[in-house]
């Protein structure tokens, strides 16, 4: 597969795709399904560079099951030129794709540790591919925990699939949101108050974040208030791409060219830098 | 590069023979001419365009042509272009998408660009070059357009005689003298009969040297040489106290320097395109008025806009403060751990050409001195 994806990476020309399936997620957020023409192999976590033609590129991150190369999916938030025109690509519209780019979770880093999935908003996106493996390989790992925090219940991601996941005796499943009416039941705060109610042990956990910037920020703090070590902590980073291969130099941060150190770094590396404002 | 033969000499005016023989070979040559008031890098068909007789005084947002008092054809240090412009164009195509149907079929930029010849790169600017090499050339993928570009270049430079207002090479260990990536090094000597000194660093540039009227380089020649090259490394109009920069400017992210020179700074990208190294770009999607076809266009962009960050919404980089210190601290202290060396050789166009005089060696000074050195309290407070 190593090879496979070395080759699909090689790629700087989008390759142009059929969108197979478009469903909507929430008021301004899409999930589309791709067909490859061929198996896409991908890791969790990774990202394509996705074009509207004529309109524009944008990096977004692939929210399928890598046991399933023959689907490709991205969920889009249309909050931009280029995003408003990928998520309105209906069945049977092509889009280009280029890809896959990036580090992908690192799920091999801890084997037989307890593994804490923790996101913020459409943030669960490039954690589903990595929730899709942990479940297929659940032996692999300790006790696994979905953490998931929204502005809303209106805003909550992938809602039937949580619920799906609920109702698994092998995933531990956390969800909390800012603000509800009556006739939400469940959790109310932030996400990182989360951390405290759920099971997993500090000392030997592995713990994958994305969210935005301030929550990632408030959850370096707070793991490392509860012992988990930085270096078991790994963090997904956003920033303006265009070429996706570490020339354009849009996505620096610090030393880092988040397209291609990145998007998955481990905290260790950015825990200083999390702290300074416009960076 | 090592050199393939003994140093040569030969008289100004065969100077033009190297140039028509490199034209005889199929070389376009790319040289200094005056054009709009400054020595700027452009086509020439000899060395009758060369600026013969003409300097150029720098200083802080300053720059202006003298006449000199000799017909010194390269006596000038550099001018608002850097070569960078032949190896990664301001602007360029890099492939169309046409559609038919619902399908859309993709077409690469195969153009093979002419082969150029450079004609006066600098010392500083050969380690420009060796840096943009390194960035695009150098880690797992490589650029195919600047490659191509890159392959199909041949390299006369010119050591300096002069060193500009705004130079600092010697600090940057980039210059005066050429070191290596030429296939010719010559040094113009003025004095004592107008006379090249030359050195191939290639096989092919001792090939030229051979096919124009040379001598041997006398003792007398070689001392001119150390004596031009002392001097002009002697006269830097600035240096940079480069010992611990990148861990300088690392700890010092929220120094009040940044703040002092935001009220300046115009955010005008001056700086970035008359920078030797600065690589970053934008790409534009060009379709025409049917949205039948679409061309993807690479141009230089530069971390001073404020599209640059844009993030769902907004700019990261929102204040002008936070995108000068974006470009010094990768200049001069992310890029060592990007790509090994220092992103800065020292030419000082960002210092000339910046329209408010913006000099970074003096605000590297000022945090390294410590003026202002107390640490704003600028840490996020999130709601």
């Amino acid at each position: 597969m190593a090879a496979a994806l070395h080759a699909a990476a090689e790629h700087t020309l989008p390759q142009f795709m059929r969108v197979r399936a478009r469903r909507q997620e929430l008021a301004d957020t899409w999930t589309l399904e791709i067909d490859p023409g061929g198996p896409f192999e991908f890791l969790p976590g990774q990202f394509n560079m996705l074009y509207a033609f004529g309109i524009g590129e944008v990096p977004i991150s692939i929210s399928g099951d890598p046991a399933r190369p023959e689907r490709l999916v991205h969920t889009v938030r249309a909050v931009g030129r280029t995003t408003q025109a990928l998520a309105a690509l209906g069945r049977g519209a092509r889009l280009g794709v280029r890809g896959p780019y990036g580090a992908g979770w690192p799920l091999d880093a801890a084997p037989g540790a307890d593994v804490v999935v923790l996101a913020g908003g459409i943030g669960l996106a490039p954690l589903r591919p990595a929730l899709y493996r942990l479940l297929a390989e659940r032996a692999r790992f300790g006790r696994v925990s979905l953490l998931y925090g929204s502005r809303s219940p209106q805003q909550l991601l992938y809602a039937s699939e949580l619920r799906r996941w609920r109702s698994r005796f092998d995933i531990e499943v956390e969800v909390t949101v800012d603000t509800a009416g009556p006739e939400w039941r469940g959790n109310l705060g932030v996400v990182t108050k989360l951390l405290r109610r759920s099971s997993f042990d500090p000392a030997n956990s592995m713990v994958l974040v994305c969210g935005p910037e301030v929550m990632m920020r408030h959850v370096a703090t707070d793991l490392a208030g509860i012992g988990v070590p930085p270096a078991r902590v790994f963090i997904s980073m956003e920033r303006n791409m265009k070429c996706a291969v570490g020339f354009c130099g849009h996505c620096q941060y610090g030393s880092a060219f988040v397209c291609r150190d990145g998007p998955v770094v481990p905290l260790e590396r950015l825990e200083r830098l999390l702290g300074v404002r416009e960076l | 590069m090592a050199p393939t033969a003994g140093a040569r000499a030969f008289n100004a005016g065969e100077l033009d023979a190297l140039l028509q023989a490199l034209r005889a070979e199929g070389w376009t040559l790319a040289g200094p001419r005056i054009r709009d008031g400054a020595i700027v890098y452009d086509e020439i068909g000899g060395a009758a365009e060369l600026p013969a007789g003409w300097t150029d005084e720098q200083a802080p947002g300053r720059y202006r042509l003298r006449e000199r008092d000799d017909r010194a054809l390269f006596g000038y240090a550099v001018g608002p272009h850097a070569w960078k412009k032949y190896l990664f164009p301001p602007s360029e195509r890099l492939w169309t998408a046409v559609r038919s149907g619902r399908d859309v079929g993709v077409s690469e930029e195969q153009a093979e660009p002419p082969p150029l010849a450079f004609i006066g790169v600098r010392a500083c600017e050969l380690a420009a070059i060796a840096v943009q090499d390194r960035v695009f050339l150098g880690g797992e993928r490589a650029d195919a357009s600047y490659r191509r570009r890159r392959e199909n270049v041949l390299i006369v430079a010119v050591q300096c005689g002069e060193a500009g207002g705004n130079c600092f090479c010697v600090s940057m260990g980039t210059g005066p003298a050429a070191a290596s990536g030429y296939d010719i090094a010559l040094t113009e000597l003025v004095s004592g009969g107008h006379r090249f000194h030359a050195r191939a660093g290639s096989e092919r540039g001792a090939r030229l040297l051979s096919r124009i009227e040379t001598r041997a380089a006398t003792g007398d020649d070689e001392e001119a040489v150390r004596a031009l090259l002392a001097r002009a490394g002697g006269r830097m109009g600035r240096t940079l106290d480069t010992r611990g920069l990148p861990q300088l400017l690392q700890a010092n992210l929220e120094h009040r320097r940044w703040d002092e020179v935001a009220g300046r700074c115009l955010a005008c990208s001056n700086c970035t395109l008359a920078c030797p190294t600065c690589f970053c770009s934008a790409q534009e999607d060009v379709p025409d008025l049917a949205h039948a076809r679409s061309e993807r266009w690479r141009r230089w962009d530069s971390c001073f806009t404020g599209d640059f960050s844009y993030l769902h919404g907004g700019s990261v980089r929102a204040s002008i403060r936070s995108r000068y210190r974006q470009w010094l601290t990768h200049k001069l202290s992310a890029w060592h751990e990007q790509f090994g060396s220092c992103g800065c050789v020292g030419c000082g166009r960002c210092i000339t050409w910046c329209p408010v005089g913006i000099d970074l060696t003096e605000d590297v000074a000022a945090i390294r001195s410590g003026a202002g050195a107390a640490q704003q309290e600028r840490r996020e407070q999130d709601t």
